[in-house]
């Protein structure tokens, strides 16, 4: 079963919720953790482990053959994204930028733009005890996350055996990488806080999902504070609320130190208990 | 006219909590733009009454025109994102997964196809319960924020600035390093960093550093929940000190500021306390900060 | 020599526009012609990426030796324009155009 862990909004406490449910899960089961916030990833620093496999991810951009060129100029004509520039006698070519839409150079009279491979960032396979951990990391400077966050989705399905299940770690927010990242996903556990802040963007998230047509359901994080909006509002539309994690300090200062939170915090492995119960049901056709 | 950008490279790290603040402390003598199209919660804290609004378009799809299409198939054939499809007899664009490249649209052996600019959103202009105007944008679903929007945000807000005779602009910055962050900070006078002591606040504040010095922008720091982990929030200062960044201050965590996000308030309407305190005093700092016009 | 500046309107007396990327014009000052051209570059808001190379291609295409701006180009720019050969002066962000050329003759401007 694949769950991605994803929410409207940054800080709402995703990654805690991502790598403990998987570290809890990993007692019992084969479990799978991939980071997909390939532009900040930071599971890693709650889940360290033993190095297994490190690749180059790439994505496939033009590069320019100067001795076939004619300088026609038809490549920067046909780019859409800026990404092609000739200044007289040279063209250049900005990977950031490129698409990898193929148009300039499949459509090159001389192909002097043959698509080569470049770089965008790192794929990180660790195994903390039973539990495997995948990370993408986009490079500084790459600015599309959504190749990588394929590219990483595809590494992680075709690891043998397959896990009982795969927890994505999503991106925050609601635009295109958060969509790739769980387009696929039997389950979504939407992350958010009991503010206005958390309701504001729990209503967007949920929009998402919908419009991609995914099953869903919520975690409230930090519970205590704020005011029963979020509740109210899961219970009219409704979504289930399958967890409820207090807010104390002390989670706040374990996640400062990159510490696990449900081995020193009883009340958090309960709601991990609680989501466990959740999921198994929704894989065997129960829960929804 | 001076611009004042807040960033934070991630989230929750209470920058807009903040920025909010600042825009009620400065009152009409500001006029806020919200960049932070992704995550736009400015309005949250500033309950805006919008006076204007605007469609944004940004990024093409491809639309095919049924009458001079014949289905042979090439675009599809061409098509690097699985974007056309046939069903029920012709061929057809996927909206979510078109990238706006054009390439079928080039290859198309009738001209069927055409490049449209998508209305992804809106941009705003509002008033703010503090007596501010602020500019900000709602994209749709799946709609990415831009380089394009951030510019347009920042740019109605000059010109309402420029209009009414205001002389300060509060931006609220784009998360991350790339095109949107550039468009925040390009033409900034004052860089506010707003970042927590936990190892993945400091891994993203050196990241955006690097861009801010690239531009040579005056910056400053404010460490939010400082005390969750004082081993970083030294690391954190001895970052700021060596890259020569202001460190304007550092805040305790405090239950009030939910209390009073939950109240719909900013920390400074809802408690004269000493994070209040702190915060004025903040503000203050950048104001001098301009006001020396230190570059 | 042949000034290039980053503008928000057009004439001695406008003030640089301190992007460059999406700066709303680009003037070009022919010390030995005395004439001064300008170039609309205000389209460039129809583009959501991508738009420090499409503004530096359109600045080489004016063909200048320098290029005088305020914060300075972004990444990708400053390629476009370290290949075309422009050098690129910075600090002129709340100067009029005829005050910048004078900061830089003074040697008051920093070179990126």
């Amino acid at each position: 079963m694949k769950i991605a862990v994803a929410s409207g909004k940054g800080g709402t406490g995703k990654t805690t919720l991502a790598t403990n449910l998987a570290h809890f899960l990993a007692h019992s089961y084969r479990v799978t953790i991939a980071d997909l916030d390939v532009e900040e990833p930071d599971s890693r620093l709650f889940l360290s482990g033993e190095p297994v496999e490190e690749k180059e991810m790439v994505k496939m951009v033009p590069e320019w053959v100067a001795e076939k060129c004619i300088l026609c100029g038809d490549c920067q004509k046909r780019c859409n994204f800026n990404a092609v520039i000739q200044l007289n006698t040279i063209i250049l070519v900005f990977p950031e930028l490129c698409h990898s839409c193929y148009a300039c150079s499949e459509l090159c009279p001389e192909s002097a733009l043959p698509m080569k491979p470049q770089k965008i960032g790192m794929l990180e396979h660790i195994k903390n005890n039973t539990l495997d951990v995948i990370e993408g990391r986009l490079d500084i400077g790459q600015e599309q996350a959504v190749p990588l966050i394929a590219k990483t989705k595809k590494f992680v399905n075709s690891l043998h055996p397959h896990p009982d299940f795969t927890i994505y770690d999503a991106p925050p927010g609601t635009s295109c990488p958060v969509i790739e990242a769980t387009k696929e996903v039997d389950l979504v556990i939407l992350v958010t806080e009991p503010t206005p802040f958390g309701l504001h963007d729990l209503k967007l998230a949920v929009e998402t999902m919908r419009k991609i047509d995914r099953n869903f359901a919520v975690v409230i994080n930090r519970e205590g504070t704020g005011n029963d909006h979020v509740a109210r509002y899961c219970k009219k539309e409704h979504i289930p609320v399958i967890a409820k994690i207090p807010n104390q300090r002390k989670i706040a200062e374990l996640y400062s130190r990159g510490e696990l939170i449900y081995p020193q915090v009883p009340e958090f492995k309960e709601q991990l208990q609680k989501i466990e119960q959740y999921i198994v049901e929704f894989s065997q056709g129960g829960a929804k | 006219m001076k611009e004042v950008v807040i960033i934070s490279g991630k989230g929750g790290t209470g920058k807009t909590s903040l920025t909010a603040s600042f825009a009620v402390l400065e009152g009409g003598n500001t006029v806020v733009a919200d960049c932070d199209v992704d995550a736009a919660d400015l309005h949250l804290l500033l309950e805006p009454k919008v006076i204007q609004t605007d469609d944004f378009f940004s990024g093409k799809l491809a639309v095919i025109d049924g009458d001079k299409c014949t289905n042979c198939g090439l675009c599809a054939e061409r098509c690097r994102f699985d974007a056309l499809y046939f069903e029920r007899g012709q061929y057809r664009v996927d909206p979510l997964n078109c990238e706006g490249c054009g390439y079928c649209s080039l290859v198309c052996p009738e001209h069927a196809i055409f490049m449209e600019e998508q209305n992804v959103g809106v941009w705003r202009i509002s008033n703010t319960k503090a007596g501010n105007i602020m500019v900000d944008a709602a994209l749709g679903i799946g709609a990415e924020n831009s380089g394009k929007l951030v510019a347009k945000v920042k740019q109605e807000a000059k010109k309402i600035a420029t209009q009414k005779g205001i002389d300060l602009i509060l931006v609220d910055g784009s998360p991350g390093i790339g095109c949107p962050v550039i468009s925040s900070l390009s033409g900034a006078d004052f860089v506010v960093l707003v970042t927590e002591p936990t190892l993945s606040g400091l891994h993203d504040l050196k990241r955006v550093c690097d861009l801010v010095k690239q531009f040579k922008i005056s910056a400053g720091c404010i460490i939010n929940k400082f005390d969750i982990n004082r081993l970083v929030s030294e690391q954190i200062r001895a970052f700021l000190e060596e890259k020569k960044i202001l460190h304007i201050a550092s805040l305790p965590y405090d239950e009030s500021f939910i209390q009073a996000l939950t109240m719909g308030q900013t920390i400074v309407e809802y408690d004269q306390n000493e994070l209040c305190g702190t915060i004025r005093e903040s503000w203050h700092q950048v104001k001098q900060v301009l006001n020396n016009g230190k570059k | 020599m042949k000034i290039a500046f980053t503008t928000q309107e057009t004439g001695w007396n406008s003030l640089i526009d301190p992007r460059f990327g999406r700066t709303r014009f680009l003037l070009c000052y022919d010390e030995e012609k005395d004439e001064l051209i300008s170039v609309d570059n205000r389209a460039i808001e129809e583009e959501a990426h991508g738009a420090g190379p499409k503004t530096a291609q359109k600045l080489f295409e004016m063909n200048p030796d320098i290029m005088i701006t305020g914060n300075g180009p972004g990444g990708n720019a400053a390629i476009v324009l370290d290949n075309a050969e422009i050098e690129i002066y910075t600090g002129a962000g709340e100067m009029t155009v005829k005050e910048a050329y004078n900061a830089y003759k003074n040697n008051q401007l920093t070179r990126f």
